[in-house]
């Protein structure tokens, strides 16, 4: 069966930091994504990154993927990469992978070392006429119009105003589309103030305290209908009725933990990173000796933290591997502890420090010999 | 919505005065300085510095937490614009009140299509979107070659505090 010193499963700006950082220390990386590109995504994301420079702030998101991907390339005697290639299962019994490349070539690989960097799943909301074509979540809506060219309606309604939706909305307008609200439940946007700001000036009603509850149509979304709801989310007023063709949710992220349940790993449920986690230590390494994690999969966040992140769990990874000095690998670990708290040390920060506060151990940073 | 003192035009994303991160710079120097001042409306602490490190001035103080939201020494302001260029909210604008007796120039960022022309005009929005006008379009540059423009629009001087967008209008 193949073996790889260091497995990482995504090619998203987690899986791709962290490949990075591991094979520059001189570690042999295979690296699988579910995609036919890497990048995750990082492509679709038109708009500039927030942060400071260091996670490319300024810079539109797919072009830090161009970014990662030439650094890849120096790297490339190093990492293998296997695309459109998903990671099916973990077993622990004899600790192997089992992969899917295509439609039907499956394989096996026995990792030393994994880094879980999958991603998130998208959460929907329940409501009438769900089920009807156009209603959509903001990834697809995305990845018709950003990675395809694909214009997925003429007059859109987004529910949900954290980043997510607002910079989708900025997005549908580029590209001609007409956004004819944004619904959310909260009593203020969850976004980026100024994510906000850029939509409302273009002239975007932001309907605070409202819900969708039904999709209008019989074949298709012809329209939505929209309730009031009180600070206890219980419908108030008259429904309001909004002619669209298209309803995109984006109303939340959960993480994909599926391979870390699998794999035996001691799992957490943290409302504010947004479902259940893994345990981990200040190395971003679970409570198995050979499983790191690092971006969304760890807990929802943005793609800025994702990055260091993938840092961290690379760097870990090779000093386990015996590859970084204990010196140099803590003055690293320190510099990219350093960037995160900075990232998440605003107002939409707190949330996620409390998060990973409840998801961090702190004992087991220790030699993986220790630990076996 | 029983808050009578509850904000909800902020809370959505909309300017409701003055506040940290969101003022307006000195009037009396803001007359008199050629090529313009910066505007900045960030009021969020939000982990974001380009405008700092943009700035070939040193005019947008440097952060002690990245976290800060941005504060202005507008003496050194130029009216550069390149924070308008390069901030990721599209936060930042320039107007220069010296532009004549009762225009002012604005330069505002500009991320669609059509990219207006010089000498055309185009719909000047306030910001909730209302047409408060129309202005001429003096320039258009792109200074980070990154897809970002920066608009130099004539704007009447009585609507520099509400002017926030531009939009191309095309003939149907």
């Amino acid at each position: 069966m193949r073996e790889t010193p260091l497995l990482i499963v995504g090619g998203g700006p987690a899986g791709l930091c962290a490949a990075l950082e591991a094979a520059n220390f001189g570690l042999d990386v295979t690296l699988v994504d579910s995609d036919l590109h890497l990048g995750g995504q990082l492509v679709k994301q038109t708009h500039k990154f927030f942060g400071s420079k260091h996670e490319y702030a300024g810079t539109r998101g797919f072009k830090i993927a161009h970014i990662l991907l030439e650094e890849f390339q120096r790297l490339s005697h190093r990492i293998t990469v296997h695309s459109n290639t998903t990671a099916l299962s973990c077993y622990p019994e004899d600790g192997s992978v089992a992969m899917l490349t295509g439609e039907s070539n499956y394989w096996k690989l026995i990792p030393r070392n994994m880094v879980m960097a999958t991603g998130a799943n998208e959460k929907l909301i329940p409501f009438l006429g769900n089920h009807l074509p156009g209603v959509y979540g903001a990834g697809a809506v995305q990845t018709l119009m950003n990675s395809y060219g694909v214009k997925p309606g003429d007059r859109v309604l987004m529910v949900g105003a954290g980043n997510i939706g607002l910079i989708v909305s900025y997005q549908l307008m580029q590209a001609g589309v007409h956004v004819v609200g944004i619904v959310e439940a909260q009593d203020r946007v969850g976004g980026y103030w100024v994510h906000a700001a850029k939509v409302r000036r273009l002239g975007v009603p932001i309907y605070l305290r409202h819900t969708v509850v039904e999709a209008l149509g019989s074949s298709v979304v012809t329209g939505a209908v929209l309730r009031n709801i009180d600070s206890a989310f219980r419908p108030v007023g008259d429904p309001l009725t909004i002619e669209c063709d298209v309803i995109c949710m984006a109303v939340g992220l959960s993480p994909n933990v599926e391979l870390l349940w699998q794999a035996g790993c001691d799992m957490s449920f943290i409302p504010q990173l947004c479902g259940y986690v893994a345990k981990r230590d200040k190395a971003m390494r679970t409570s198995h000796p050979h499983i790191w994690v690092a971006g969304d999969c760890a807990g929802i966040e943005e793609a800025s933290s994702a990055m260091v992140e993938g840092r961290l769990a690379g760097l870990s990874v090779a000093h386990a591997e015996g590859l970084v000095p204990d010196d140099e690998y803590r003055r690293l670990h320190d510099k990219y502890w350093g960037r995160l708290g900075d990232l998440r040390a605003g107002e939409v920060g707190e949330k996620i420090c409390m998060g990973i506060m409840q998801a961090m151990v702190q004992q087991w940073e220790m030699p993986t010999e220790a630990r076996r | 919505m029983n808050h009578p003192e509850y904000d909800w035009d902020f809370a959505a994303g909309v300017l409701t005065g003055e506040r940290e991160g969101a003022g307006t710079p000195p009037q009396e120097l803001w007359e008199r300085k050629k090529a313009g001042l910066v505007i900045i409306e960030c009021p969020q602490r939000i982990p974001c510095n380009p405008c700092h490190t943009s700035c070939p001035t040193g005019a947008i103080l440097p952060f002690a937490d990245i976290n800060d939201v941005p504060s202005v020494n507008y003496e050194k302001c130029t009216g550069c614009a390149l924070c308008v260029a390069v901030c990721p909210g599209l936060a930042c604008f320039v107007a220069d009140l010296t532009y004549s007796a009762d225009l002012a120039l604005m330069k505002l960022p500009y991320e669609f299509l059509p990219r207006p022309t010089p000498g055309s005009t185009v719909a000047l929005l306030n910001r909730v979107g209302e047409r408060l006008g129309q202005g001429k379009v003096v320039r258009v540059v792109e200074p980070h070659k990154d897809k970002t423009l920066v608009v130099h629009v004539e704007v009447s001087k009585q609507m520099v505090n509400d002017v926030r967008a531009v939009r191309v209008e095309v003939l149907s």
